[in-house]
């Protein structure tokens, strides 16, 4: 690029990257974002100070060499730059989408008061992406084999970082998913307008080529048990995630049109039932869609109902917008795509026709009381304020907890009373040589906190296998 | 043991048992090495297929393979039957579910409808290995949609045969043989697998006779690993997943009206997705 800013140039307006059109992406499930070209690559990159303190890269849970990396993209060396964010991150084209820059590196961005953060988020992508389509990843040459075995249970983005970690160690690493695919809630659950598959594919594929071993369609805990793991294997990861959908616990929720959101997303987003009948799998949403909660979840649900053409999908939430859990980023794509809110508003029944189908919620309205253990203020019944809201199909998306499979497969295993596995500071389990993190740990967290257990469980997988001889 | 990647799934044998009927002997390695009575599996018959699951029918750990038999009865299990010896399955996943807990009642009866007498085979064969007496009850439409008559007759101490039009066995309902058994016999437990209106009478059957009944559910499933709650089923009252806690329930708790509507959610998408298959296809598949 001729004429390219001067560095640093901080005062230049911070680019928040391009959206397709709301009219014309609700009718696709392509990417949402577009991601900088190499021109708004380079103008972002030379806002950065390039600063001493570096507080952006402490804030970074896998601590990405944030500086280091924005400078070698203003100097145009975008294979630097990537093997750079590769030293510590081995998935930039992921965490570049679907991390929540805005709570970590950019929300300690020193401009950030000044002026607005870098974008440091969509400079990763940019990286990411333009090294992969340039064929510029170089992946880095395992260790010497040291003869270990690990297996990791599910591909998720813990099981991944896991993996990447072990077998740049040279330990044999054997990742075990229960469905076809790969890439656990980056495959089923996390819509292809956030995170497209082919970022998750070249991961995968990345790691085959550094000898991880992928087995599909085993379920640990019932294909294979933890014990037969734990013959054949010198250490264990779990990463199974939270795979159990909580449910509303009211009336009617056996109707036809009641969804949990695992099910609805992974008809979705694995099956592909947007493309029935070319693909197999079918869904049935009606023409009035309603999504229960809050969280990032909900709006994947909502945005992905709104792609497959009701009349109206309506998110009914029992604070108000303030205390919404999901990224203001997502509730903002959500809105714009048209997606109605009803805030202070919870279902209390469902009620179906005589065929057994979901025709109508009952609803309650609720006020904000004091704040509960969560410090978020508590949602209190407001007194006869029921009222109806019509629907077809109903998305359940108020939380997930482990999947009780393995836990109930090794009761050596402690839990604690949400059954989420208990581990201490290195990721380790009550049991000796099993490590666990991401949501059966933490219960239902981000992809980011999962790849930084993963990374810690890894060095501490490592220096235990060096232990053990 | 070695855990290979396996990355589609051969036919190793194919042979169609009636019109609408197949079985297909799979290679599946680390499935078979699992198996156990009332195990399922999650079949895709190609990568825009559907997960189907499937109770395994036999399997042999020595050499590998898993059987199954499938009724073509949408476009999915019609895909499947149209597959050849020597084809591939995309996917199966397996074993799944909780193996039925095979102990010694007695006399167990064991009562098969259409291609749920597959599904009865390997229950009915560890009940007899346990020690039980074991008769079994077998009903189908006509004789030419009847299956495994003999294999099921290898092991078991009797047989009782019913079809509706009366072309085997006895005319009738397999619902009159295990009431007329129970009134000539004492039975200990009955284990039933078949359409579900036929599952609901047979367990109110043996309910009148106060004998223990189990019925393995099909409902709707999609992932088949306790993720997605689709395969919800009410027993006692509480949800339960089939896919992890089942498919074999108690029959006498079970909510089967509730479930009879629940798999009726995409009769008319399935409906669209066969006729379309049917139309690319010929109606080659034998289905009627």
């Amino acid at each position: 690029m001729e004429n390219k800013p001067k560095k640093p140039s901080p005062a230049i307006k911070r680019n928040e990257g391009r959206h397709e059109p709301s009219d014309k992406r609700i009718k696709h499930f392509n990417e949402v974002a577009l991601g900088f070209d190499k021109e708004e690559a380079l103008t972002e990159a030379s806002r950065c100070l390039n600063c001493k303190t570096k507080p952006c890269e402490a804030a970074c849970p896998v601590n990405v060499k944030i500086p280091e990396f924005i400078d070698l993209i203003y100097k145009e060396d975008f294979s630097g730059a990537v093997s750079k964010i590769y030293e510590t991150s081995l998935f930039p084209a992921i965490c570049g989408r679907v991390c929540p820059q805005e709570t970590y590196c950019e929300a300690a961005c020193v401009i950030k008061d000044k002026f607005k953060p870098v974008s440091i988020g969509r400079l990763e992508r940019f990286a990411a992406d333009y090294a992969r389509k340039e064929g510029l990843v170089r992946l880095p040459s395992p260790e010497k084999s040291t003869g270990k075995k690990v297996a990791c249970v599910g591909s998720g983005p813990g099981s991944l970082a896991v993996a990447a970690e072990l077998a740049k160690k040279g330990h044999s690493v054997t990742v075990f998913e229960a469905l076809h695919k790969y890439g656990g809630v980056l495959r089923y659950g996390i819509p292809s307008f956030r995170l497209p598959r082919e970022t998750v594919d070249f991961e995968v594929e990345n790691l085959k080529k550094l000898g991880v071993k992928f087995i599909k369609n085993a379920l640990i805990g019932k294909s294979i048990s933890l014990d037969e793991l734990k013959k054949d294997f010198d250490a264990i990861y779990i990463g199974s995630g939270a795979g159990l959908p909580s449910p509303l616990n009211i009336a009617g929720e056996h109707l036809i049109g009641v969804y949990s959101s695992n099910e609805f997303l992974t008809r979705v987003n694995l099956m592909k039932a947007y493309e029935f009948p070319k693909y197999d799998t079918p869904y049935y949403i009606g023409k009035k869609v309603a999504v229960a909660g809050g969280g990032n979840t909900a709006m994947d649900s909502a945005r992905c109902a709104m792609r497959l053409g009701p009349e109206s999908v309506t998110v009914l939430y029992r604070r108000t917008r303030t205390e919404m859990p999901a990224r203001a980023e997502e509730v903002e794509n959500a809105m714009e795509e048209g997606v109605k809110f009803e805030f202070l508003t919870a279902p209390i029944a469902l009620e179906g026709d005589d065929k057994g189908r979901l025709k109508r919620i009952k609803c309650i309205r609720m006020e904000l009381g004091a704040p509960d253990a969560s410090g978020r203020r508590k949602p209190v019944e407001i007194k006869g304020s029921e009222f109806y809201v019509e629907a077809d199909s109903l998305i359940v998306a108020v939380g997930q907890s482990p999947n009780p499979l393995i836990q109930q497969n090794a009761k050596e295993l402690q839990t604690n009373k949400w059954n989420c596995l208990v581990v201490d500071e290195n990721q380790k389990t009550s049991v000796e040589g099993i490590y666990a993190g991401g949501d059966v740990v933490r219960g239902g967290a981000t992809v980011l906190l999962a790849m930084k257990d993963g990374k810690n469980a890894a060095r501490a997988i490592d220096e235990y296998l060096k232990s053990k001889k | 043991m070695e855990y290979s990647p396996q990355e589609k799934y051969e036919i190793l044998e194919k042979k169609d048992l009636s019109p609408s009927i197949a079985q297909h002997i799979i290679k599946a390695p680390l499935i078979a090495a699992k198996a156990q009575a009332g195990h399922f599996v999650i079949l895709m018959a190609q990568e825009n297929g559907e997960r189907i699951p499937v109770t395994l029918v036999d399997w042999s750990p020595k050499e590998g393979w898993i059987k199954v038999i499938i009724q073509a009865i949408g476009k999915s299990t019609a895909q499947m039957n149209s597959l050849k010896t020597g084809d591939f399955f995309a996917e199966v996943a397996g074993p799944l579910g909780t193996p039925v807990e095979i102990k010694k009642y007695g006399t167990v009866a064991g009562v098969g409808g259409g291609v749920g007498i597959a599904e009865l085979y390997p229950i009915a064969r560890a009940f007899k290995q346990a020690g039980n007496k074991v008769i079994s009850i077998l009903g189908a439409r006509n004789k030419d949609l009847l299956i495994l008559e003999k294999e099921t007759a290898d092991i078991s101490d009797s047989v009782i045969i019913t079809t509706d039009d009366g072309s085997k066995g006895k005319k009738g309902l397999v619902t009159d043989a295990l009431k007329e058994l129970s009134e000539k016999e004492k039975i200990d437990a009955v284990f039933t697998i078949g359409p579900l209106p036929m599952m609901k009478f047979v367990a109110l059957t043996a309910k009148e006779k106060n004998i223990p009944a189990f019925a393995s559910l099909n409902p709707i499933m999609l992932d088949g690993t306790g993720m997605c709650g689709g395969c919800r089923v009410e027993i006692d009252g509480k949800p339960k997943f089939a896919c992890v806690d089942g498919p074999m329930f108690d029959a006498h708790k079970t909510d089967f009206d509730t479930l009879i509507k629940r798999t009726s959610a995409y009769k008319d998408l399935e409906k669209e997705s066969l006729d379309k298959f049917s139309k690319e296809h010929n109606c080659k598949i034998g289905l009627h």
